[in-house]
This record gives structure tokens, sequence and C-alpha cells, in this order.
């Protein structure tokens, strides 16, 4: 299972890169994107929307089943990630290159966990 | 308390995600995923494991007045290794399982039933069997794998005779060898491609699966899972027990008019059938134009107006889109009909289109 440790993470399996204090990118884990299994719609929010920590700001979908993407952070929707739109598998292939909003002016967030806790998390799912 | 098939350690050793289904664990997939299993079985061969399927043996002189008076198709003038499609109907005319009946010889013939409806089966079917026929549960010990593609003939011609492959659809030999392995070898079902069923006993169902894998090494086998046995079946526009059919959907609400025999002097739910005329709905096929999946379950609108519910759903890998099948009021009926899906909150529009979603090419 691949955990880069420079992410944080919630335990509805998202991830969380920053790119400021008040900027940054959401995507799914290794771990969510193979318990779905392949993916083939990824409903994202529009530039502009709000978006409120702990709640639902997308879904997708897999073959087998659709799931809500959960919003880590609240704040402004400022960039979402088009290509997932047409390319959903990308989501399988590289979970952590394939982001799928990016967040501003946060003023919020939900508890994250580091790398370590978030394998250690891991370990109790199973 | 969970069973396992005689294959369980296999799934395990190829790595299969293992889920809970009808009270077996089996797996929802392999390593290669759904899409990649159901394109397997599209283009070259996937190999199932449907151990948890139940098999009845049923027999005496009155075997066939018997089987006929229980399911709705007529089982008259079979022959040896033949199969025969039938729904079996309670008083309503509602469908209490869907199953496959081989005439194994006189007065005998083996019942292939649905896994999660095995044991209300055999209660169902004892208590309206008279005398002259007796039926006997032999599931857990016969095992069931199944061979599907375009390749799987090839497959099979290196371990077995070639006599002994069934030339019909629907059709079978029960006293099949295939790699020394007795079993029955029918060219039977459930992707909507060519392809074959091997029921074997289960204490050669591991020696059986390893054959066919190191057989069609080249033609590109893989294993499959259930979640691309319910995508290949939802593509092919199957029905489903407890989806598509229910205790309380008739065959022919469930389109499967053609294995109702009307003209039968008898059979239980046929004075219901009779009653009912025709059908207020209709199963139909879906395609949604916005996007998502529809999956079971989901009210259909025509201009605010209930017109029906979806019975299942998928994205349909070899297709490259989503569809689902619903039972409909028929006046909604006619392909190109619009009408509004409620998913999760939000509406999806989606077209009407006729079944099936996908049909094989004959060669």
């Amino acid at each position: 299972m691949n955990i880069p440790t420079e992410l944080k993470y919630t335990p509805s399996h998202e991830w969380v890169q920053f790119i400021s204090e008040t900027t940054a990118r959401v995507g799914i884990t290794d771990y969510a994107q193979e318990a779905l299994g392949d993916i083939v719609f990824v409903n994202l929010p529009e530039i502009g929307d709000t978006v409120t920590a702990k709640e639902a700001f997308g879904d997708t979908e897999s073959v087998k089943a659709v799931s809500d993407l959960i919003s880590p952070l609240s704040g402004q929707v400022s960039a979402v990630n088009e290509e997932l739109m047409d390319s959903p598998e990308k989501v399988n292939e590289d979970c952590y290159a394939a982001w799928m909003i990016e967040v501003s002016a946060i003023e919020g967030q939900e508890e994250l966990m580091d790398a370590e806790a978030y394998a250690a998390f891991l370990k109790t799912q199973e | 308390m969970e069973l396992k098939t005689p294959l369980y350690e296999i799934h395990l050793q190829e790595q299969g995600k293992m889920v809970s289904f009808a009270g077996y664990l089996l797996p929802v997939q392999y390593p290669t995923g759904v899409i990649q299993e159901h394109l397997a079985v599209r283009q070259r061969c996937g190999l199932f494991d449907v151990s948890h399927m139940g098999e009845f043996v049923l027999q005496g002189k009155g075997a066939l007045k018997n089987l006929n008076q229980l399911l709705c198709n007529d089982f008259t003038g079979m022959v040896p290794g033949q199969a025969r499609y039938s729904p079996m109907l309670n008083e309503n005319g509602g469908i209490v399982d869907d199953l496959i009946v081989y005439y194994v010889k006189e007065n005998c013939y083996l019942m292939v039933v649905n896994a999660a409806n095995r044991m209300k089966d055999l209660q169902w079917i004892q208590a309206h069997l008279d005398q002259s026929a007796t039926v006997e549960d032999h599931s857990d010990a016969i095992a069931q794998l199944a061979l599907q593609g375009p390749l799987a003939e090839s497959i099979l011609k290196k371990l077995t005779d070639e006599s002994m492959i069934p030339l019909k659809y629907y059709s079978g030999h029960f006293e099949a060898e295939v790699a020394g392995i007795r079993c029955l070898l029918s060219r039977t079902g459930y992707t909507g491609e060519r392809g074959f069923e091997l029921y074997c006993a289960k204490e050669d169902a591991v020696s059986l699966w390893q054959a066919l894998r190191e057989a069609g090494k080249e033609e590109g086998l893989i294993p499959c899972g259930l979640g691309a046995r319910d995508t290949l079946r939802l593509e092919a526009a199957m029905p489903l027990y407890g989806h598509e059919m229910s205790d309380t959907i008739t065959p022919l609400e469930a389109g499967l008019a053609m294995f109702v025999k009307m003209n039968k002097p008898d059979f239980i739910g046929k004075q219901a059938l009779l009653e009912k005329g025709e059908p207020q709905r209709i199963r139909v096929g879906l395609k949604p134009l916005g996007r998502g999946i529809i999956r079971e379950e989901c009210p259909l609108l025509s201009e605010g107006k209930p017109a029906g519910i979806s019975t299942s759903g998928t994205h349909a890998p070899f297709l490259g889109y989503p569809v689902a099948m619903a039972l409909v009021e028929t006046r909604y009926s006619t392909p190109n009909t619009r009408l509004m899906a409620e998913v999760r909150g939000r509406q999806i529009e989606a077209e009407v289109v006729a079944l099936p979603f996908y049909k094989r090419e004959k060669k």
C-alpha cells in the first residue's frame, strides 16, 4: 500500500496536499482506489463552489459501487481536475497524481493524520 | 457461518478479493479487476467458480409429469444431456426461482438452482411433488466451473476428446472426461458469450481448475469473479433472481414469455397468469443519457409521475457505457421513451432501449 509521507490523510481515505497555508489539493488514497475497484465516473463540484469539512463534495462510481468523496477541508473550490471527467481510470492508475479538487481560502479542516498515523489506522480496518 | 466452495484455497492463491455471497465466500474479483475480467470473457476466455449453485436430482416414474406441473416451460421430448431453462412459479404467478433442467435419462432430471434460493426451492418442490417422484439435494457434493469466452472451446480441446464437446447450445455430456476428470460438460453459461459449464465431484474441483488454467495460458485465460459475472450477464440482459425476478414479479413481466407454455394443460401459476391477462409492466433496457450509473431500485418518472423502478444497473465494460434494466408500465416500454431516474437525490435522464444491450456475433 502506497502512502506518501508528504501528504495528510482522513479516515474516509482522502489525501490532502497543502500548497500553501490556505490552499490544498485533495484526492483519494491507494487504499480507497483499490477498495473501489475500476472507477468509471468521477463527479466533482465546480470552481467557486463551497465545500465543507466532513461533507460530501462529489462522488466516484466504480463498476461495483458508488462512493461519496468527503471533503477534509472547508473553503472554496479554486480548481477541478477536469481530466478525470473523461479519464476516471487515472485514479486507479496513479491516485496521488489524480488530484480531484483544489481548495482555497481554507477556513477549517477535520483532524488529519500523517502517513504514519494513517498506516496505523489502515491496520485497524483489516 | 459462511460456507467455502471446494475452490476456496485456490481463490486465495489467485489473490481473489473474497466477499460473502448467498452464504458462500467467493471472489468478487481477482487482481486484474472487473473490467479486465469482463473483457477477457468477451474477447478471449474467463474461468469462474460457480460451485455455490444448487443441484437437485428429481427422479421417479412420474418425474416428467411432476416437472411439467412444477415448472412453466415444457420438458416433453428431451434427449439425454439436453438442458432447458424455466422459471418456477408460485400460485400467484410470481417467480419462486429460475433454473436449468437437464434430462439425465428416462425418469431422471438434474435441476440447477440459485444458491440463495436452494432451501426455499427444495421445500417448495418437496411440498408439490406427488408420490411418483422424489427430489434430492446433491449441491454439497458437486462443484461447478464456468469456462466462458470465444476461446473456451479451443482450451477444452486440449483436455478432452472432441466428441465430448457438445455442439448445440443448451446441451451437454454427462459422461465427459476433461483432464481425466469425470464431469457433466454442457454448452451453457450466464455471460452472453460462447462457453461451457463443467459439473464435477467436489474432490476433483481443484484439479479441474488447475488443468483448465494451465491449458488456457496461451489463450490468455484468467480467473473471473462475481463482479464480472454480474456485469457480463447485465450487458447480455440476462435476468437475475432477486432483481428482475421475484415472488411478486411474473415471468411475463420479466420478459420471459417464451419460457411459459400456456398451451400445457396445467402448471403451478397458470391460472393466476390467465386471470392477470396482459402484463401491466414489463422489463426494459435503459441507457442513461446523463452522467452516472442507474443501479437497482431507483424510482423512474415520466413527467413527474411514477413510471417504474430500476432492477439492476452497472457500467457495461465491453460497450463502454452504463446500462440498466427496469420494470416499467407498459406504456413507457417503447424504445426511445425518455424517463427520469432518481439516483441519490439527483435525476438522470435515461432512454428505453431494446434488449439485449450486447449480442455476440454468430460465427
